[in-house]
């Protein structure tokens, strides 16, 4: 009986002490991100990989003493996919005082484009959500920051141009697309450009999961024969379009694939790099380890007597994760030099982020300049190839047709 | 809903008839009602008011799959498509009208019962798994028409920002707000189930449920039954679909796909099929308990994790632990926790002398 109310004692004694920890740890000068993640539904592919390279930034950050000596916590909500977790996360992250919101995924950035709005929070979609958003006049709240849809379908008719000769005129390009509303987007802009460069352009739709494409493929080989493929595809379907192109016989190097169909996973996925040699990507973040800041987190790992993480494996998703984590931070950054080493509110980080312009984190970073009204940063990409069994950088950061995007931006109603 | 008589005193079909049988119910009503108009919404948290508002939405939705699957027998997994229809309807009538909201949710509500009769009629040769085979059809084609008619998606976005609702002049917009507007339409939502269940309509549902011939023999019209099951059902999925719509502020098919329609069949399932309060406790359930149990591993975690490990280590177990607490509830009652909720009272009724 003794023994057992002395048990009880020290429990309480040590809750009170976790309480009372937890009060002193909030009083510390300490930011709260609040980001969005899919680690177990339909995109789980994507954040596996990118969600630990968000992480391990911001643990590197905070063990170099944080953000001009605020201390990052970030809070993580899995969405699942679904748009009622994302919700519940934007209250929660609202509630735990979050200056910015990571938000994950199309269908939510849709669901709280509005909210984002209305609480005056800053959220970010890189890589997610509509081409639009790239207009911070509209959208004043919410940052693509990546290059959009239309930025990137701009960019693989750039790449396609160079690769077949300086010229479009009366080439053959064919869109292989994912058949919902993000697979979709682009299509007005490539009609466009179509036009503009004198090229005939079909379109393949691939329908939802996107796992059977055999007739589009067919279509694409032996009917429509196209001097250049782009394909915009997601989840599973990546692979499946390489591993199906190449066994109906279309060379690889012809095909140029977008942000999302672009990962060492989906080259693993298809049958490896030896199968895949030649299959063009199109990237918003660096590929790779050979940046400054992955040996950085990987010599954080080091002093705490771990490996580098899994993750890297797949740098494609995990170097997104760091970009963003980055971003993030550097607009909290801008925000509290701004204020003078005043804690920023939502409003101070929007405008900070607003203001990055430079920042390019040893290359993995595109020279983007964000402005109040260019909430996309100028849509820069790069291709990335893969080549002797691993992705080779074969252009460096470029834009494409500003002035078709800009168009296309201006006529949304 | 909590108390029972100890026998039965009724003398009078009024009395039958009545709603609440016993005073005291009327008084546990009545405090319910004081709970959630008054306790609740000026005691908690924005953030616990939003997850309550996701859960009144689910609602609506799972009463309507309840009066088709549960009450009629007819099973439906496209449930979530008449969502999108009511949204759609709802969005395209307050963005191109600029109607309000008192005109747009029975508008969407109707455009899907109207939607889901056309769906429902391979049920009047159709049953079971053959049933669920044609719906999922409707389900696929409505995805597809909303996907490729920009008429109705307004445009390859697939996506209608909608105003918010005013009510004279006032615009809701706060979750506090959206808990009122969502409760109203919550408490009809339920009232009207239940009023609908003790009609000639709602007998006639369970008669042609227990067995379609027998009901055909006593005079039951079960293609009219039957087809009116699935417009009234869809009705509510259309209600939900708008309500949802209003509450994020933007129509979008995307978040009416299969994957929706599969939840909520889960949540009547798993709440008690054929119930009213089945249908509350499994929306509840189904919304509230994954983000319960997330609020309850982040601090346990802590103590193990880093906060980057922390993240994948809680949104792994926690579908795991979401997973094995349905088995575990529907193995102790396979009827569902309406059943679990009664057993329970049952228990109690006669407790402590229960001999």
């Amino acid at each position: 009986m003794r023994s057992g109310t002395n048990w009880l004692r020290a429990a309480a004694a040590a809750g009170a002490m976790a309480i009372a920890g937890s009060a002193a740890l909030a009083q510390e000068k300490e930011l709260v991100f609040g980001v969005q993640c899919d680690r177990t539904g339909a995109t789980q592919t994507v954040g596996v990989f990118l969600c630990p390279g968000y992480h391990d930034y911001i643990a590197l950050l905070n063990s170099k003493g944080g953000i001009e000596g605020y201390k990052i916590r970030v809070v993580e909500i899995d969405n699942e996919y679904k748009v009622p977790p994302a919700m519940e996360a934007h209250e929660r992250f609202k509630k735990e005082g979050a200056v910015l919101h990571g938000l994950y995924g199309t269908p939510q950035t849709a669901a709280l484009t509005k909210k984002l709005e209305e609480d005056k929070m800053l959220g970010t979609s890189p890589g997610f959500g509509t081409a639009a958003a790239s207009d911070g006049k509209r959208y004043p709240y919410l940052f693509p920051l990546a290059a959009s849809y239309w930025s990137q379908a701009a960019a693989a008719v750039e790449f396609a141009k160079k690769q077949l000769g300086g010229s479009l005129k009366g080439k053959k390009i064919g869109y292989l697309y994912f058949d919902n509303p993000a697979g979709k987007e682009p299509l007005e802009v490539l009609e466009d450009l179509a036009k503009l460069e004198g090229f005939e352009m079909r379109t393949f739709a691939v329908p939802s999961p996107g796992v059977e494409m055999g007739a589009q493929v067919i279509d694409i080989t032996g009917r429509f024969k196209p001097d250049f493929v782009i394909t915009h595809l997601f989840g599973r379907s990546p692979s499946v379009s390489i591993k199906e192109l190449k066994g109906k016989g279309y060379p690889l190097s012809r095909v140029v694939a977008m942000v999302w169909g672009a990962s060492e996973a989906d080259i693993k996925a298809a049958g490896g790099f030896a199968l895949a040699e030649g299959y063009h990507t199109l990237q918003f973040a660096g590929v790779g380890s050979d940046f400054q800041v992955i040996k950085d987190i990987n010599e954080m790992y080091k002093a705490q007597g771990k490996g580098p993480p899994s993750q890297q494996e797949t740098s494609v998703f995990y170097n997104r994760g760091v970009m963003i984590a980055a971003l993030h931070a550097e607009a909290a950054r801008n925000a509290i030099k701004a204020k003078a080493g005043g804690r920023p509110d939502s409003v101070d980080v929007k405008n900070g982020m607003e203001s990055i312009k430079g920042f390019t984190l040893g290359g993995m970073v595109p020279p983007m300049e964000l402005t109040p009204l260019d909430h996309e940063g100028g849509g820069w990409v790069q291709v990335w190839s893969v080549k002797g069994g691993k992705l080779t950088k074969t252009t460096d950061w470029f834009q494409a047709y500003r002035d078709v995007i800009r168009k296309h931006l201006a006529a949304v109603n | 809903m909590f108390h029972r008589e100890s026998g039965v005193y009724k003398t009078t079909y009024a009395s039958d008839m009545a709603l609440y049988p016993l005073p005291v119910a009327r008084w546990t009503v009545a405090s319910f009602i004081v709970l959630f108009a008054a306790i609740l919404p000026l005691s908690l948290h924005d953030y616990y008011l939003s997850i309550i508002n996701l859960s009144l939405i689910a609602i609506v939705g799972a009463l309507g799959l309840n009066i088709l699957t549960g009450y009629t027998g007819q099973i439906s997994v496209g449930h979530a498509a008449f969502m999108s229809v009511g949204a759609y309807t709802a969005a395209n009538l307050a963005v191109k009208l600029g109607l309000p909201f008192w005109v747009t949710l029975p508008a969407g509500g109707l455009m899907a019962a109207l939607i889901g009769a056309i769906v429902g009629m391979p049920s009047l040769r159709i049953k079971g798994l053959y049933l669920a085979i044609a719906t999922l059809a409707g389900q696929l084609i409505i995805e597809w028409v909303i996907n490729h008619t920009p008429a109705i998606s307004g445009g390859a976005q697939a996506s209608i920002q909608v105003p918010r609702p005013t009510l004279w002049g006032y615009e809701i917009r706060t979750q506090g707000h959206l808990y009122f507007f969502l409760l109203f339409f919550a408490a009809l939502a339920i009232l009207a189930t239940l009023n609908l269940v003790r009609s000639r309509i709602g007998r006639a549902f369970v008669a042609i449920r227990d067995q379609d011939i027998a009901a055909e023999i006593i005079g039951i019209n079960i293609y009219r039954y039957k087809l009116l099951a699935f417009a009234i059902s869809s009705f509510y999925a259309g209600v939900c679909g708008v309500l949802y719509t209003y509450y994020l502020g933007i129509a979008n098919y995307e978040q009416f796909q299969i994957g929706v329609s599969i939840d909520y069949l889960a949540m009547i399932i798993i709440g008690g099929l054929g119930s009213v309060l089945g249908s509350i406790l499994g929306a509840v359930f189904v919304t509230m308990l994954p983000i319960v149990l997330r609020l309850a591993m982040e601090p346990l975690a802590g103590l193990f994790f880093t906060a980057g490990e922390m993240s994948s280590v809680i949104a792994s177990t926690r579908l795991v632990l979401f997973g094995a607490l349905i088995i575990f509830f529907l193995v102790v009652e396979p009827e569902g926790l309406n059943r679990l909720w009664r057993n329970i009272r049952n228990y109690f009724r006669v407790w402590p002398f229960s001999y």
